[in-house]
């Protein structure tokens, strides 16, 4: 019975063989085919593709290793002649037949790997044979190999975080560039602090309980169900820590969050609007007041929906890019005219959701010029980045806004350089549009 | 009244075949618990592979986002031309990856198939409350599983708003070509899954309460039960809501109503939708998707729980801890969703108020890791493969869990929300420690299912690629997030300050893959150990708990006489003064004179006086 079963997946093995057989045949027939096809369609591919199918037909015989690598050295030849036979061939979408033969040599590979873990278990298990045989097999042995690995990986483990702190760490923790992320920052590193703590205290107690109470013949656990001193313990304790954490993180959240209107008020203003993949940003203008925006009135003119019937609007001023002036505080408003963007700038510590249907503000104030940055960086080529980081899209991996930290000198030039939003074009079609509604209400008063 | 039926069947017949069961009845409609989980658990498998694969995709992508890899036009067609994958189609992946995993693997897959397993067996009940039920449970998920992978057959592609599916992006299939068939045909999944969770859990809960064995009292039962039954209350009180949210943005795509939507402009054309608010559908979606988590992780807990001590040779350590603990967690989970909406513009007061709540959930969180490790301290381990996992499970609950502390917090979640550290967080708290929760799961219980055994060097085998693999795609994507990159990126090519992280997407990517082999491992030692593993004994782990007095043949009704009656907790491993390590839930405390506790008697008068002459007579100390 036993014996039966276990021809059956031998059979299987060999039937999963045979089938990648099937695999290399038709891709080696129609290689032969795309070889004659590329002759005539361009000579320069052809002899490196018929080179490659002689190689093919080599190994058609055994599916040896020596014979792999040949191959794969042969096709990595012949990748680089693929892509213009594809270019020119391109009606016909064909793909290249080389590429099922890779695909089959892949699976061959892993085949031989199963085979290989297959073997090795094969050996081991003669080995505990033999072993028993001899009377020497301690049936505890693997035990302690598991336990002696989680040791050894607890080494590794506690390597590994090692290196992610000081590689990958330096790698991506900058200084932030606004006074509220100061506070952030700070916060951030006591949690790191603690965490890594009891990240490393926790993994050393797990992994050296697991050797040292690993099971032994004549050994009996003890019967421990509880013990409340301790348990009230590691209750209080981390109740205490989270609570510190939490009243530290709220005043400082609502700091950010929660600021006077006052304050709101004196704060430079500036408004962007998300929309698929792109950022507009607008600034107030001379009299520091934006014009009032209705989606409806939104036409390929006047993509930005801005009212032109308020005032306000008339010297609103087009960014090119967010250019924001150094130590001053800056009031975002945060606007989204199709879906969720959400208006994220990591140097700064800010980000929030860009939703259609409402605004959303964010403050802050930047202490760090951009050349500044570039000097603290020793990268001239640095800017700060405002990133979409809310899925919106398939430009989502692109949807960027430059932003730029100046003094506030260079920030009054700059601004007077930019395009206002109301365009020639748009006063145009504005005066129109007036000129007809005042039409029509002369109508509806003569009618009256 | 059904189980007195089948209790005389079973008595009678025993193992023999009395309902001529056909095929159909036996394997595909079958009403019977243990049936129903191996069907959940394969189901769930066939998802994570698939899903697994789906990663594997787009990894690739955001290793090599320059190359071009033939193969995939050769399976995907025009979602790869030229050997690409297009951006849309990485969202689809994600999505669908995302959706997957949390809900078919980790809900359905874990808590569907454990809790059929062992809520019938631990408690000593013959079957579920309601078997007709059980079974449409299992086929609800079945259809909608079957419905999700449709539509990657659709030409418009599968959904590819994110897991999250936030409207308007959902809502609009002007926005991405995903939120068109793709997006309806996710929605109708989602709402046959939850008549399926729903389903489930009225059955789990109601069988915990009312078919517990004789002496079976709340705290005499197995903490895998109280994680089943606590999981299964979450899951009748949030998933409903998930219900209403769905139906909704199926009215907003089809009907033209507005809940979620207001002043939208899609590429040019200015839509007539006003009033609603997208905020409401991330409120409606994260008080279920909050629960959700614990949803996923509290079974693996209770799974751990069970594998540790027994594996241990010890009690677990603070039962009762363990037990409020978990209770703490679902009472919690319900009031802490708005730490996935710090930054969406919701009252940064309410923001304020939610960090609270989710930090103070750390609490419990924190207890149970400790009170495993308390378990470990003088045990006699051993490392079965079910053990190693729950070790691992241990591990990245507390490697991930400790981040929650980042992002728990208000000021620092501006720095990190959608980035790669929420993603590196939620696959090692919620994503890597079920994972092993559930594997430890299928190790330790797999003889109770398929009576045989698994390789166990397989399983070692599976287990290291597994554990160093996830360490290693995991741990350096917190990194990336503190950085400053987003989730759900296509490639890192557009942004200078990303490129110092292809290098890192490599040895990402590399992990993945060879661990994605690894699973190969798995799904071998699985599939062929049902025909051909060992021959299991009854009770291979000398465990304490009921289903382990079952024969190993699977028979109608569980036990082929009378249910056994319970008289001692699950837990009383290597009890001093008596000479096996285990005395099984089933032995009376008069078989175990030599080793009970008063405590023990539960404050029977006469079994406390018997117990004392016993000691006066063998000198035994008078503790407890």
């Amino acid at each position: 019975m036993k014996f039966k079963l276990h021809n059956r997946f031998k059979s299987l093995l060999g039937g999963l063989l045979a089938i990648n057989l099937l695999f290399v045949a038709p891709a080696m027939a129609s290689i032969q085919e795309q070889a004659s096809d590329t002759a005539k369609v361009e000579q320069v591919a052809a002899p490196a593709v018929t080179a490659d199918s002689t190689a093919a037909l080599a190994d058609s015989a055994a599916t040896t290793a020596a014979t792999d690598s040949a191959t794969v050295s042969a096709s990595s030849s012949s990748s680089s002649t693929t892509t213009p036979t594809a270019t020119t061939t391109k009606e016909e979408k064909k793909i290249d037949p080389q590429v099922y033969k890779n695909l089959t040599y892949y699976i061959l590979l892993f085949l031989v790997l199963c085979t290989v873990v297959a073997v090795i278990g094969k050996v081991q298990s003669i080995y505990v044979l033999t072993k028993k045989v001899n009377g020497k097999y301690n049936p505890l042995a693997n035990n302690t190999l598991q336990a002696v690995l989680l040791f050894v990986f607890l080494v590794g483990f506690l390597g590994f975080v090692w290196y992610g702190y000081a590689v990958w760490g330096s790698w991506s923790w900058r200084p932030a560039a606004t006074e509220h992320g100061k506070d952030i920052d700070r916060m951030f590193i006591i949690t790191t602090v603690i965490i890594t703590v009891v990240l490393v205290l926790v993994h050393i107690a797990l992994m050296t309980f697991t050797y040292i109470y690993r099971m032994r013949a004549k050994r009996k656990a003890y019967f421990y169900p509880h013990n409340d001193a301790i348990e009230r313990l590691w209750t209080i304790v981390p109740a205490v820590v989270l609570t510190i954490l939490v009243l530290f993180g709220f005043f400082t959240w609502r700091s950010i969050t929660n600021i006077p209107e006052e304050l709101k008020k004196s704060a430079l203003q500036v408004e962007v609007l998300g929309e698929q993949f792109m950022w507009t940003v607008r600034y107030p203008g001379t009299d520091g007041e934006f014009g009032k925006r209705n989606y409806k009135l939104t036409t390929p003119l006047n993509s930005y929906g801005i009212d032109y019937n308020d005032k306000n609007a008339w010297d609103d001023v087009k960014g090119d890019e967010i250019v924001i002036p150094v130590n001053k505080p800056v009031r975002f408003h945060i606007l989204s005219k199709d879906i969720i963007h959400s208006f994220y700038i990591p140097d700064f510590r800010v980000q929030i959701n860009a939703v259609p249907g409402m605004t959303n503000y964010f403050q802050f104030t930047p202490t760090i010029t951009t050349d500044e940055m570039r000097d603290k960086m020793n990268d001239p080529q640095y800017n700060f980045v405002m990133l979409c980081a809310k899925i919106c899209g398939e430009s989502h991996y692109n949807m960027q806004k430059n932003v730029r930290v100046v003094t506030e000198a260079e920030y009054k030039e700059w601004l007077s350089k930019q395009a206002k939003f109301f365009t020639e074009d748009l006063q145009k079609e504005f005066a129109q549009t007036e000129g007809s509604e005042k039409k029509d209400e002369r109508i509806a008063a003569s009618i009256n | 009244m059904s189980t007195t039926v089948i209790s005389h069947d079973a008595a009678h017949h025993g193992s023999h075949d009395h309902h001529h069961e056909t095929f159909l009845t036996k394997y595909i409609f079958s009403q019977d618990h243990k049936m129903i989980a191996k069907q959940f658990l394969i189901t769930g498998i066939i998802m994570a592979v698939f899903a697994m694969i789906l990663s594997i995709l787009f990894r690739i992508q955001l290793a090599w986002p320059d190359e071009e890899f033939p193969i995939l036009e050769v399976f995907l067609g025009k979602w790869a031309e030229g050997g690409r994958i297009r951006p849309d189609f990485f969202l689809s992946l994600v999505t669908i990856h995302g959706t997957m995993m949390v809900f078919f693997v980790l809900t359905a897959g874990l808590s569907g198939t454990f809790s059929n397993l062992l809520i019938p067996y631990q408690l000593g009940a013959r079957d579920m409350a309601s078997p007709l039920m059980n079974m449409l449970s299992y086929w609800f998920f079945f259809v909608a599983c079957v419905i999700m992978i449709a539509s990657f057959f659709i030409e418009s592609g599968p959904a590819s708003a994110g897991w999250t599916i936030y409207p308007p992006l959902s809502a609009v299939p002007k926005a991405i070509a995903g939120s068109g068939l793709g997006m309806t045909l996710w929605l109708i999944s989602m709402t046959l899954f939850i008549a399926s969770q729903v389903l489930g859990g009225v059955n789990y809960i109601s069988t915990v309460l009312n078919l517990r064995t004789k002496g079976m009292d709340l705290w005499k039962m197995p903490l895998t039960i109280w994680a089943f039954f606590l999981t299964a209350i979450v899951g009748l009180l949030s998933f409903p809501v998930l219900v209403s949210a769905v139906v909704l943005l199926f009215f907003d795509r089809s009907v033209g109503t507005s809940f979620y939507l207001s002043d939208l402009v899609v590429q040019g054309t200015i839509l007539p939708n006003e009033g609603g608010s997208p905020i409401l559908f991330q409120h409606l979606f994260w008080f279920l998707g909050h629960p959700e988590v614990y949803i996923v992780v509290m079974p693996a807990l209770g799974l751990t729980s069970e594998v540790i001590s027994t594996n241990s040779r010890k009690p677990i350590f603070g039962y009762h801890a363990m037990v409020y603990s978990l209770v703490g967690i679902t009472v919690l989970s319900f009031i802490v969703w708005g730490h996935h909406m710090f930054v969406t513009g919701m009252s940064p007061f309410l923001g304020g108020v939610f960090m609270i709540t989710t930090l103070i959930i750390a609490v419990p969180s924190a207890v149970k890791a400790f009170n495993y490790i308390a378990t470990l301290w003088r045990g006699n381990i051993r490392f079965t493969p079910a053990m190693m996992f729950a070790i691992g499970m241990v591990s990245f609950f507390v490697s991930g869990g400790l981040t929650g502390l980042y992002l728990g917090n208000a000021a620092l979640d501006i720095n990190l929300h959608d980035t790669y550290f929420v993603v590196a967080h939620f696959h090692l708290v919620m994503g890597s420690a079920s994972i092993f929760g559930m594997l430890c799961g299928v190790y330790h219980w797999y003889p109770k299912m398929f009576g045989r055994m698994m390789d166990e060097r397989l399983g070692y085998f599976h287990f290291w690629l597994t554990f160093i693999g996830a360490y290693l795609v995991f741990f350096p994507m917190h990194f990336m997030g503190i950085d400053g990159v987003p989730r759900r990126y296509y490639a890192f090519t557009e942004f200078p300050f990303m490129e110092k992280w292809v290098s890192v997407n490599l040895l990402i990517t590399w992990a993945a893959i060879v661990s994605a082999i690894g699973q190969v491992a798995f799904l071998w030692n699985f599939f062929s150990s049902i025909w051909c593993g060992k021959r299991a004994p009854q009770n291979p782990w000398n465990s304490n708990t009921l289903e382990w007095t079952t024969p190993v043949e699977h028979i109608h009704g569980n036990w082929p006489g009378e249910i056994p009656t319970v008289y001692r907790w699950p837990y009383d491993y290597s009890k001093p003064g008596n000479d096996a390590d285990f005395i099984p839930q089933s032995t009376p405390l008069s078989q175990t004179m030599s080793s009970n506790l008063l405590h023990d008697w539960d404050g029977n008068e006469a079994g406390i006086e018997a117990q004392k002459a016993y000691n006066r007579e063998h000198n035994r100390e008078e503790e407890g």
